[in-house]
């Protein structure tokens, strides 16, 4: 800024722009002041924070232990029905509907027969003493079941033996247009020929 | 408005009885003023149920919570787009929707069909208004008229469920309905064709478009809820086998196996009685999907409430079931082939094994299904037949079904010679072998993926020998350039070409549906900062990284979104956000409980898929599944290419002769066999 002779002062155009920048960057400086950013946890900070509202993420779960990733007690989970309602396998349902209360507990279940040393099969067996056969996801392969397993693949093949033989007899029955040894004619009429090529157009080449 | 929607059902409902007396004795009586009549009691019953929808919307979206429906899927916070999808979201609105669609599908099939095919017409607005009329009788007398009001007024209405406020069930849903319900036109005209006793190819001319429309609905109905199970329900697939699912995989299946079987009537005057029987069953399958969905005598995540409506349906499939198939053995002496097969090595005879399996896998999907009601019945025991049973019985007889698509194309019409044989399999056999090889060699030993990896090169290789040989007889008999060829190929035949695109469109579903036996996941508790790693089987090892979660309000749910950071050996491709949501009404009451909302990055070989369970005592330490899906992709473009192709062989147009061969042109070249 210059005092001019007439003690009355003005601003040069390098004076405007400097004091232009330095008002905009305050303004922004105070803009960023004002608006805080929220404190969250970084990568490998320490400790998470509580979440202002838990009880907008559900109900509260336990962290995963060892056994919850054990491939043994998930093949065994995949094999045993959700008793809820909701037509999944255990492992299926707790690792998807959590807010399902039914197969957390049949998985701990599982997990406390797995630890008396039960097999897989004993743990199975133990569940349809407890539940009924309908805790399996696949029906035992034995009397009437094996109709579930069986029956389908069974009648299509005797339905394709009795196509096969229906059509062999069809066949039989059809005798075939004959074949002239010679040709007629060495060439066609136009309409045959114009037929042909419709025909040809009609296998679409 | 309510008054207007339940006047416009009553009316409907009246009009709708009259069409089916008027068409029916119009039709047997030939009496030209009675077959106007009903037609325009076709017309007149949309105009009704869509003056009776736009009640119902108007409802909606007024907020009218003294509406039960109103009040029971929609709030004032609801998005506009499912506020309208409210329209189908529960039983009484579908019930509407369904009644309302047919109505118009009918109004289009009485107006769009040719003039050539009138005598059909009577019986045609006939059987669409009873089957109408049924639907608004449900609605009427089943206690499920959705204008029902409330003794009182909510301040706000209960919300959608969460898990159909998606995009997929916006469209999955309307899709389905309108596959099944365009299967009653089909229906339709072949009742019309056996009161007629016009058993000739002409009816199979005048439903050929309807017939496609409903099995390109249904398919795509399918995808789009396939979609929405693998997006929404978080579970990380797609296909459970659940009973709803299955029933709108049965009327798929005997429709795919009509579009097949109808081809040998049209060119060789066979299979008349199949055919009809295909259509008809088609239809009952469908009413049986509705009966399924709705009566709940089978649990499944998609049943509507249980109500009384599931007796109106089983009493409508046992009656109409039986009328349609005492009328059908009644004309069965008409239905005598104009053809005899020549050969057990012909297309036709292909394709009747391609049948055989079709209608095979509608029988084992529908054993699977009823099964458990079967044990009850018989064992006194209930069981569970659950995926890996459907899975059991169905996929030696899906993989047999996929050599079939490969083999049926390359056998020729009436009789194949040996060397035609030989000639026409060479480099697809090769191709399938060699990837089975190169599959076993690279480690595979899933047996099922195996084979139907190779099954599938087999196929693609006959598909794309088709679309070359096709293409170079082109450019050979016209000099056309290559793409030309190609293009012309398609447009000039396109019921053939387009068939091969849903057949490539096939192939690549199996082999994706092969690639989910090598799903891989984890489950892991993550503070921020923390790690957790999974090898995918394409050997690369993926790591998620928790960033931490945050909270926040949206239009009418509070989320909590959980930020993953994804790296593939190492390096970083993207970020995931799983959510928990919490929907609220209007006033932040929480309508249903907390739903998931899983992560998912969709990559070409496979799918990175997060779902965030909960978390642990309050804190940011969140207990997370992490799956990794080859393949899924291959699924969404296997549906998009089956789409593709079914709308090439529907556009109209297409060169006469081809037109001509479906119109049983060839039969009468080919004539009675002496």
């Amino acid at each position: 800024m210059t005092r001019r002779y007439d003690a009355t002062s003005y601003v040069d155009r390098r004076g405007f722009l400097t004091l232009g920048a330095g008002a905009l960057l305050g303004v922004v400086a105070s803009w960023r002041q004002s608006t805080p950013q929220a404190p969250d946890s970084l990568p490998g900070t320490g400790p998470s924070g509580r979440l202002w509202d838990p009880a907008r993420a559900g109900r509260p779960l336990d962290p995963v232990t060892v056994a919850d990733n054990d491939a043994a007690i998930q093949a065994i989970e995949k094999q045993l029905h959700c008793t809820c309602g909701c037509n999944l396998d255990v492992y299926t349902c707790r690792t998807t509907d959590f807010t399902c209360t039914v197969s957390p507990a049949l998985h701990q279940h599982v997990i406390g027969l797995a630890e008396k040393g039960m097999t897989g099969q004993q743990i199975l067996d133990q569940f349809v003493r407890e539940h009924g056969v309908a805790i399996l996801m696949s029906p035992p392969k034995r009397g009437f079941n094996l109709a579930g397993y069986f029956a389908p693949s069974l009648l299509i093949v005797a339905a394709g033996v009795v196509l096969t033989l229906v059509l062999r007899r069809w066949t039989r029955a059809a005798v075939p247009a004959p074949v002239p040894d010679t040709p007629s004619s060495t060439g066609g009429t136009p309409e045959e020929l114009e037929r042909l090529r419709g025909e040809l157009e009609r296998l679409s080449v | 408005m309510t008054l207007l929607g339940t006047l416009a059902l009553w009316l409907a409902l009246l009009v709708g009885v009259w069409g089916a007396l008027a068409g029916f004795v119009g039709g047997l009586k030939d009496r030209p003023d009675l077959a106007r009549s009903a037609r325009n009691a076709v017309f007149a019953m949309c105009g009704a149920l869509v003056v009776a929808v736009a009640a119902l919307e108007w409802a909606l979206f007024q907020h009218d919570f003294n509406v039960e429906y109103v009040a029971a899927y929609t709030s004032r916070n609801l998005p506009i787009f499912y506020t309208w999808s409210a329209l189908y979201a529960g039983q009484k609105g579908s019930l509407l929707f369904w009644a309302t669609v047919l109505s118009a599908f009918g109004s289009l099939a009485l107006v769009l069909t040719p003039r050539r095919h009138r005598e059909l017409l009577p019986y045609v607005a006939g059987v669409v208004s009873v089957v109408a009329a049924f639907f608004i009788s449900v609605m009427l007398f089943g206690h499920a008229n959705p204008f029902q009001r409330l003794p009182y007024t909510p301040l706000d209405g209960s919300g959608l469920n969460p898990q159909l406020q998606n995009p997929g069930m916006v469209f999955h849903p309307p899709m389905l309905y309108l596959g099944y319900i365009s299967i009653t036109i089909p229906f339709a005209f072949a009742i019309a064709a056996l009161l007629s006793k016009r058993l000739d190819t002409d009816w199979l001319v005048a439903i050929r478009k309807w017939t496609l429309l409903s099995w390109l609905f249904l398919s795509v109905g399918i995808c789009l809820g396939m979609w929405w199970a693998y997006v929404e329900l978080g579970w990380g697939g797609y296909w459970a086998w659940d009973p709803v699912e299955n029933a709108s995989l049965l009327p798929w299946l005997t429709m795919t196996a009509f579009l097949h079987s109808v081809m040998i009537q049209e060119k060789r005057g066979m299979l008349k009685k199949w055919n009809l029987a295909l259509i008809i069953g088609s239809w009952l399958l469908s009413i049986f999907g509705t009966f399924i969905t709705r009566s709940g005598v089978i649990s499944s995540v998609h049943s509507f409430t249980q109500s009384s409506v599931g007796y109106f349906f089983l009493a409508f499939l046992i009656v109409s079931g039986v009328a349609s198939f005492a009328l059908y053995a009644n004309r069965l002496p008409l239905l005598e082939a104009e053809a005899r097969l020549e050969s057990m090595v012909s297309r036709e005879a292909s394709f009747l094994f391609n049948n055989l399996l079709f209608i095979g896998i509608a029988f084992s999907v529908l054993w699977g299904t009823l099964f458990p009601i079967l044990s009850e019945l018989v064992q006194g025991v209930k069981i569970t037949y659950g995926p890996a049973t459907f899975n059991f019985v169905n996929i030696p007889l899906g993989l047999a079904l996929l050599l079939l698509t490969g083999i049926g194309p390359l056998i020729a019409w009436r009789r194949a010679s040996v060397p035609n044989l030989r000639r026409q399999f060479a480099v697809p056999a090769t191709a399938g072998g060699f990837m089975a090889l190169v599959l076993l060699v690279a480690g595979m030993r899933d047996f099922y993926a195996v084979v139907a990896m190779g099954l599938g090169a087999f196929v693609a290789a006959t598909i794309v020998q088709e679309f070359a040989r096709g293409t170079g007889a082109r450019r050979r008999q016209y000099g056309e350039a290559y793409p030309l060829a190609f293009a012309r190929l398609i447009a000039r035949n396109r019921r053939r070409y387009g068939g091969y695109i849903v057949h490539a469109g096939i192939v690549i579903l199996f082999v994706a549906f092969a690639g989910m036996a090598f799903k891989t996941e984890t489950e892991a508790t993550l503070r921020p900062g923390e790690s957790a790693s999974l090898r995918s089987p394409y050997g690369y090892t993926y790591t998620f990284t928790s960033l931490g979660l945050s909270q926040y309000d949206a239009l009418n749910r509070q989320v909590t979104a959980a930020a993953v950071e994804v790296r593939r050996d190492g390096r970083k491709i993207g970020l995931l956000n799983p959510e928990k949501r919490q929907h609220v009404d209007a006033f932040g009451r929480p309508t249903f409980q907390p739903s998931t909302e899983p992560g998912i990055m969709s990559l070409l070989r496979e799918d990175l898929y997060v779902v965030m369970g909960g978390v642990v005592n309050g804190t940011e330490q969140a207990v997370f599944r992490f799956t990794i899906n080859p393949l899924v992709w291959w699924v969404w473009y296997g549906g998009m290419i089956i789409a593709l192709g079914g709308l090439i062989v529907m556009w109209p147009g297409g060169s006469p002769a081809a037109k001509q061969s479906q119109a049983g042109y060839s039969v009468r070249l080919v004539g009675k066999q002496p």
